[in-house]
């Protein structure tokens, strides 16, 4: 990553950043550009840098925020009317990270309003257009912070993943996106969408500036109860999953007494390293070329002495099912507290308080937010929660222990991230189910809460990339990162 | 589950719980999407959960206690309130409640 020092200053960077920004405004990516901000800070770092003063491991370096992430800089809008005209009086600890390594952010980007979607078309901005043809989706949620990525725009884009928002809009614009383990980054100042399963990760050009984004990101913070001890700066740099150094203990994937010892990875001795391939997976519903890129990788892999093997996961045909259920029911939770009263958009129409609760919610969220929170009361609603919301919470147990079984033969899993490449604009706009099937192969991590690369893995005959998606037990981050490299 | 059929009025009712105010043409469309979401979903029934405990959450927790003492928060009290569409004198204004 190219950061400032005294020849090539910050100022030129961001400089070069907006302008870049502005060249590709018809891709839709900014919903806000942080012009006078950004060379603000920049300068402020040239004259620390002039100075001869110590600057952060980012100084200066140009990089653009997904708007579901609060700063008082610009709205922080999630892309939805609701959230119109709401300035953040807050700072998210993810971004006060950055900042205080001299990252200046350039502009907010783009996603599916609240961060639902697979496609940003649902964002009330209009869609972002993908990097490799405008005629195609930026992939969801977080299209905006993707193209950035990919256009070049900025050095790297922060994402949320609660079902594949990094990694199915980074692999249908060939760039590296990563969803950690669950409490890995600290979730505070981020817009919740649902919270069990809600990821805050990266955009970047390498896994190289991965790393270097995740040893900066993650540990634990008092102001979100959900963070984890920092394992990832813990975790040895050239080490791999088997090295029982590594693993000084073993939780379980539900375990608990995360508290004390910063435990790296619950990992396994296993005499040679193993990659996992999912038999249900590489089947007929995924797009030839991509299941030709996966095979292809395996032959790579098996040359430089690694075993395949083929898993049995039988569970994670019903995670789709389970995920837009557990998903939705906290969704419904966390969006009741948008009711135009405190902050936001409100509706004007109202003549008691119950109207303008109803009116600003009708008028302020898209039709998706509505499907989702609608879906989220009706499984939980007496008379459906066992049938639904109970069923799916066991559903999860089912997943959580294949993945624990995997990990016990395998060190990582290799799969496609999305079953296609980045499909046509409006394609699947009117059909939600047919959406929700572009999750099919990312939610049952987040449902696991394991972390997941997605890397990108060459192009289409048509050009359009084609991305998969490296999968670790809890913990194993920093590995992953690594071991990204393997697959080049 | 697979079969149920999602009415009219079923709409009506989840859009009160949602503190929705639907139009008419919200109620039909979203009628239908409801009613295909709720046929995927239902292909859960197929999953043999018998003896099978449920996770609802995947972090390993374990209770922190905090200090007893007063934090400063990040924002202050006229800050939080300028979010507002409308306040005076410190409070925030809304219609009539009854």
């Amino acid at each position: 990553m190219k950061t400032a020092n005294k020849t090539v200053t910050a100022e030129r960077l961001v400089r070069d950043a907006l302008e870049k920004a502005e060249h590709f405004r018809d891709y839709n990516i900014f919903t806000y550009i942080n012009k006078t901000g950004a060379i603000q800070k920049a300068r402020e770092i040239d004259a620390k840098i002039a100075r001869g003063e110590k600057v952060g491991r980012l100084a200066g370096v140009p990089y653009a925020l997904k708007d579901n992430f609060l700063s008082p800089e610009g709205e922080t809008t999630a892309s939805a009317h609701i959230l119109e005209r709401f300035t953040s009086p807050v700072t998210a600890t993810v971004v006060a990270k950055l900042e205080a390594e001299g990252a200046i952010m350039i502009g907010r980007t783009n996603l599916d309003a609240f961060a639902h979607g697979s496609s940003t078309e649902n964002s009330y901005y209009g869609p972002t257009l993908n990097a490799f043809d405008q005629e195609r989706v930026a992939g969801g949620s977080s299209g905006g912070s993707a193209v950035a990525v990919a256009l070049d725009i900025v050095e790297f884009a922060t994402g949320t993943d609660t079902g594949g928002s990094i990694r199915q809009p980074a692999s249908f614009n060939g760039v590296y996106g990563l969803k950690p383990t669950y409490g890995c980054n600290s979730r505070y100042g981020v817009v919740a969408m649902a919270s069990s399963t809600d990821c805050i990760g990266f955009f970047t050009k390498s896994p190289d500036d991965m790393d270097l984004l995740m040893s900066i990101a993650s540990g634990r913070d008092p102001k979100d109860m959900t963070t984890l001890p920092d394992y990832y700066n813990n975790t040895k740099s050239g080490a791999r999953l088997g090295d029982s150094r590594l693993a000084p203990a073993r939780p379980s994937l539900r375990g608990s007494g995360a508290q004390s010892a910063p435990v790296v990875a619950n990992v396994h001795e296993t005499p040679t390293r193993r990659i996992g391939v999912i038999k249900d997976f590489d089947n007929k519903s995924v797009d030839s070329e991509i299941r030709n890129a996966l095979k292809r990788k395996c032959e790579t892999l098996k040359k430089k002495g690694y075993e395949i093997v083929e898993l049995e996961m039988p569970a994670l045909k019903y995670a789709l099912a389970a995920y837009y259920i557990i998903v939705p029911a906290e969704v419904a939770s966390n969006l009741s507290r948008y009711d135009g009263v405190r902050y936001g958009f409100r509706s004007d129409k109202s003549k008691d308080l119950d109207s303008l609760y109803e009116n600003t919610r009708n008028e302020g969220f898209m039709p998706e937010n509505k499907r989702r929170i609608m879906i989220g009361n009706f499984v939980l609603s007496s008379g459906f929660y066992d049938a639904y919301f109970l069923k799916a919470a066991k559903a999860r147990t089912l997943i959580l222990q294949e993945y624990e079984k995997a990990f016990e033969q395998v060190d990582y899993i290799l799969t496609p991230v999305s079953p296609s490449p980045a499909f046509k604009l409006g394609e699947k706009a009117n059909d939600p189910v047919a959406m929700y099937l572009e999750d099919i192969m990312s939610v049952s991590l987040n449902l696991a809460g394991v972390p997941g690369l997605a890397v990108p893995a060459g192009k289409t005959k048509a050009g359009l990339p084609i991305g998969l998606q490296l999968v670790g037990p809890r913990r194993s981050d920093k590995q992953l990162i690594e071991f990204a490299k393997e697959l080049d | 589950m697979v079969d149920m059929e999602i009415k009219r009025e079923d709409i009506l009712h989840l859009a009160d719980l949602s503190d929705l105010s639907l139009t008419d043409e919200e109620v039909e469309s979203l009628g239908k999407d409801l009613q295909d979401i709720i046929k995927y979903i239902s292909q859960l029934d197929e999953l043999d959960t018998k003896n099978v405990e449920p996770t609802y959450q995947v972090f390993e927790m374990e209770n922190v206690w905090r200090n007893d003492e007063v934090v400063e928060q990040e924002a202050d009290r006229e800050a939080l309130l300028a979010l507002s569409e409308k306040s005076r004198d410190n409070q925030i204004e809304v219609p009539k409640v009854l």
